[in-house]
């Protein structure tokens, strides 16, 4: 199973989510913002950071990079995509998720293990996991509260879009204690938290991440 | 204004030149006529007057900071020495690790976001260019009282800043210090330390060799800001009236540095660098003549083909800029397509702007015409130094006198309340509030970060070798005895390396004092560096280098000494390293080292406006013992946290509160003082009862005392017969940092 990270100028997660990929059994492949050609991979992660600087509006820039058309393209064709943090914000940029990803309600970075509770295990980047199991990964960045219209919210939540909601007290203002959601169709999806953080103890605050990244295997080769 | 050149200054001997303005003194000014036999350029005077600054040249520390060349003791790990933008350190398996520390103090005041954020910009450009990958980078700071309006300013914008500039680098931040004290009301220090990692054979120097070879400046493009930074910010005092000094504050922009460090990585991966160095302080003015004065000293620059950001920008301006986010590269002509190959791959602005020449002259032109003409090490390397006269203040002997009068508590009532007042109090209250705002996961090898003794990265994945880091200073014990102070400094961070079971290996500082005008600032100066060099060759540390940051003083009141001490070590395996804090039951926890009477410079007594007494005297044979000892003994150690501000008080409260064990303690010897003593030496051990005969082996063979506290477990901290909930801890120490900046 090959899985593409993406390099934005300004990606810093890429390196982190290109070792949980093989943590989690699969080939990491990178990927660079300026070829469009995504090297045959299987699925793409767009890993944290601040591409371009984030100084127009968080993955406003980097959703116009060449390899985007060629993942936005497959993504609607059904190839697992992920997008954490900053990458979460291209993928709303993109509009292959709806919402968007808000300055933090505390109006400050934060960083802190946090607990969340996972809600649809039928994404491939979800699916080793046990529906409403409760997993502590980190949660770091500074616009990361989840906004989106009403019609939107109701329509999410009918459908079982959340892939995962924060829980104890809200972390960032993110509506619905959101912290990730899919797309219809499920195979692209946006985390706000970082299970490439928490794939070993001794580096992060678990191993709870790590199913994220061992699901597409299971998947993929279980088709 | 016209273009002032070499051919003009040398037909025009008597124009008047804004020298003092620029910073220069008369005598000083004096001597750059006489090494160029003729007045200097605008654009020379420019130049000598930045790098001539006490921040650039060093000339009131240089006689001093001699010591830790003449008494360096012998060290096979230090690759490279003082004198290079950090020294390097050989920590085994053929890697090498590089760290430094320096001072934003001036930039952060007048405008806290920018000057954090570029005092973290700096730091790790000059870890960079030594070849390294940069991997962490640690903020030791310095406020004024926490309720002072002034701290409510400065504070959030500095972490703000650090946080800002820091995270987008994707560098973790894995620890440092908040410290408050009235000294720093009108000067918070910003120390920031960087730590990176190469193989041996990438290390790389700013040296400009090879004629032929091109100069080659890549990175941001220069602007109109951070003018005259060093000379007018970080070399004057700050008065209480005056011109608001804003303009001459760099600003930084993360992202550019974020996409340099990547694209200087992928040039010295593939070997394109003949020398490198980057454009801090001074600017063009100090990579020029740096590099070429460490190579033949032969460079000529066209700085019209600097890109300008402002295009209005006259020569000497170009030539002050503190512009950030530049590099300055020597380039062998075959190298240079793949060089700005790499550059355009990242999108990084380059332009070759001269080339090395044969000789020994530094040669600017403008447009065609010369407008500096100079030795390159007159300005660089052989500035002004001054042995500036010191004298004891009289305040030594008077404070050292003075008998302390603290309430002792002995109840157990009074106990409890004194924990929780201790435990509460904005020094030793719980940081999370700002270290929450600084990612510690990015890169995947955080092994420690704050609240633990030290930070510790990994450095190999498959073989588990890692780094440890730790910065202290106890600017009371310094005022109170410079000497032991810095000496004190350095045991404290060596032992905080080694409770995590990491063997110190080098030390780094970054000393930060008030005008070197003052004689009695300049003997705490000088006891300072002594002490340290003494404290370095006795205990077989090679300082590797460090920043010495001088006119902390708002009018004629100086900071009280704080000589900020960095210590970096080396642990074979992180999986082994022993954490702060205990998870489980049933184990015994003891002291190391003995309990004297030591509330001077205590936090007891600055919480009681207490300042005075005798600072206690360093036993660094018996620090030696005690890290042999924690060394040794790591495999039975389940956790291990260092005794320092706040005692033994707030150790153990630091420890129950870290995983909510708690914990019940007997204590023999009086109660005030085994709990709020700071005695330097000593550590508290967890270990396993099964464990206690061959802890008493260890002692008995490293010749340090060990005394039983108690045993873990329970849901409060019990001493004697004060019972404190963990609850009624925890809320003590976690409230009061968001109560005040939140």
């Amino acid at each position: 199973m090959k899985v593409g990270v993406v390099t934005f100028p300004g990606s810093l997660d890429d390196r982190d989510a290109a070792r949980a990929i093989r943590a989690g059994g699969s080939e990491a492949i990178a990927l660079w913002h300026d070829d469009a050609d995504l090297h045959g991979v299987d699925a793409v992660i767009l890993p944290g950071g601040f591409s371009y600087g984030d100084y127009l509006r968080c993955g406003a820039i980097s959703r116009f990079a060449p390899v985007m058309g060629s993942i936005i393209e497959k993504a609607n064709a059904g190839m697992p995509v992920l997008g954490i943090c900053n990458g979460f914000q291209i993928l709303c940029e993109s509009h292959l998720l709806p919402g968007a990803l808000t300055q933090n309600q505390g109006l400050h970075f934060l960083c802190t293990p946090q607990t969340i509770k996972i809600e649809n295990t039928s994404t491939p980047w979800t699916h080793d996991f046990i529906q409403g199991a409760e997993i502590v990964i980190p949660l770091k960045n500074g616009e990361g509260s989840f906004q989106c219209d009403d019609p939107t919210l109701a329509m999410l939540e009918s459908e079982g879009r959340v892939i995962a909601r924060y829980v104890g007290e809200n972390p960032n203002g993110s509506r619905n204690l959101i912290a990730g959601i899919t797309n219809a169709r499920g195979n692209v999806v946006g985390l706000m938290p970082h299970p490439e953080h928490a794939i070993d103890p001794l580096t992060g605050p678990t191993a709870d991440g790590l199913p994220f990244f061992s699901s597409i295997l299971s998947v993929m080769v279980g088709k | 204004m016209a273009l002032d050149t070499v051919a003009i200054a040398t037909t025009t001997p008597d124009q008047e030149q804004p020298f003092a303005a620029l910073g220069l003194k008369p005598d000083e000014y004096q001597r750059i006529r006489e090494i160029l036999g003729r007045r200097p350029s605008s654009s020379e005077l420019a130049m000598y007057s930045v790098m001539w600054s006490e921040h650039c040249s060093y000339k009131s520390s240089k006689v001093h900071l001699k010591q830790f060349g003449d008494k360096a003791p012998h060290s096979d790990a230090l690759l490279v020495g003082i004198g290079e933008n950090a020294g390097v350190v050989d920590v085994g398996q053929g890697y090498a690790v590089t760290f430094k520390i320096e001072s934003h103090n001036h930039p952060s005041f007048v405008e806290p976001y920018q000057g954090a954020a570029t005092g973290v910009g700096g730091i790790v450009r000059d870890i960079l260019t030594m070849g390294a990958r940069p991997i962490a980078v640690m903020d030791p700071l310095r406020f004024g009282p926490a309720d002072a309006p002034d701290t409510r300013r400065v504070l959030p914008g500095i972490v703000a800043g650090i946080g800002g500039y820091g995270n987008c680098l994707g560098l973790p931040n894995i620890g440092g210090e908040i410290i408050f004290d009235e000294t720093y009301a009108g000067n918070p220090l910003v120390n920031a330390l960087c730590v990176g990692v190469m193989r041996h054979d990438q290390i790389k120097l700013a040296k400009a060799s090879g004629a032929g070879n091109l100069v080659v400046l890549f990175g941001a493009q220069t602007g109109g800001d951070g003018i005259g930074g060093v000379s007018v910010l970080a070399s004057e005092t700050f008065g209480s009236t005056g011109p608001a000094k804003r303009p001459s504050v760099q600003v930084g922009d993360p992202f550019t540095e974020k996409v340099l460090i990547e694209c200087s990585l992928e040039i010295f991966a593939e070997d394109l660098v003949v020398g490198i160095q980057d454009l801090g302080g001074a600017g063009l003015s100090c990579a020029t003549s740096e590099l070429a004065s460490g190579g033949s000293g032969g460079m000529r620059v066209e700085l019209d083909t600097v890109p300008l950001r402002d295009p209005s920008l006259s020569p000497e301006e170009i030539l002050m800029s503190e512009s950030q986010e530049r590099m300055c590269a020597i380039v062998e002509p075959s190298k240079i397509a793949r060089f700005l190959e790499i550059c355009k791959k990242w999108d990084v602005t380059v332009n070759v702007i001269g080339e090395v020449t044969d000789g020994d002259r530094l040669i600017i032109t403008w447009h065609g015409e010369t407008i500096v003409d100079v030795p390159p090490r007159t300005v660089a390397h052989e500035g002004p130094v001054y042995n500036r006269p010191l004298a004891k203040p009289e305040y030594v002997d008077r404070v050292n006198a003075q008998v302390l009068d603290l309430p002792m508590p002995s109840t157990a009532a009074e106990v409890k309340a004194a924990v929780l007042k201790l435990i509460s109090s904005p020094n030793m209250a719980d940081k999370s509030w700002v270290t929450s705002q600084y990612d510690k996961y990015v890169q995947g090898n955080t092994i420690q970060s704050q609240p633990e003794d030290s930070g510790m990265i990994r450095i190999d994945e498959s073989t588990h070798l890692g780094v440890a880091i730790s910065t202290d200073a106890n600017a009371t014990w310094s005022y109170l005895n410079p000497y032991e102070g810095a000496k004190l400094a350095l045991a404290e961070a060596a032992r905080n390396i080694a409770t995590a079971g990491a063997k110190p290996l080098a030390v780094t500082n970054c000393l930060n004092f008030g005008s070197p005008e003052d004689p009695g600032v300049m003997w705490q100066f000088a006891e300072t560096v002594r002490g340290l060099a003494d404290g370095c060759l006795e205990m077989g540390l090679p300082v590797t280098g460090g920043n010495v940051s001088f006119y902390n003083q708002t009018g004629d009141v100086a900071i009280l000494p704080t000589p900020v001490i960095g210590v970096l070590g080396v642990i074979q395996d992180v999986r082994e390293r022993t954490p702060m804090s205990f998870t489980d039951a049933g184990l015994d926890l003891y002291l190391i080292g003995d309990t004297k009477n030591d509330l001077a410079g205590s936090e007891w007594a600055y919480m009681h406006n207490q300042r005075g007494g005798q600072s206690p005297i360093a036993d660094l044979q018996a620090e030696m013992r005690l890290i042999e000892l924690l060394l040794e003994g790591q495999s039975i150690f389940a956790a291990a946290h260092d005794l320092s501000q706040g005692g033994l008080a707030v150790t153990l409260a630091e420890m129950v509160l870290h995983h909510d064990v708690g914990a019940t303690i007997t204590l023999t010897q009086e109660i005030a003082v085994a709990l709020l003593s700071e005695t330097p030496g000593r550590v508290v051990v967890a270990i396993s009862p099964s464990d206690a005969e061959a802890l008493a082996t260890l002692a008995s063979n490293h010749n340090v005392s060990v005394t039983q506290l108690g045993t873990t477990g329970g849901s409060s901290l019990t001493i004697n017969d004060a019972v404190i909930p963990l609850d009624e801890l925890r809320i003590a120490h976690t409230q009061t940092i968001p109560k005040l900046f939140g």
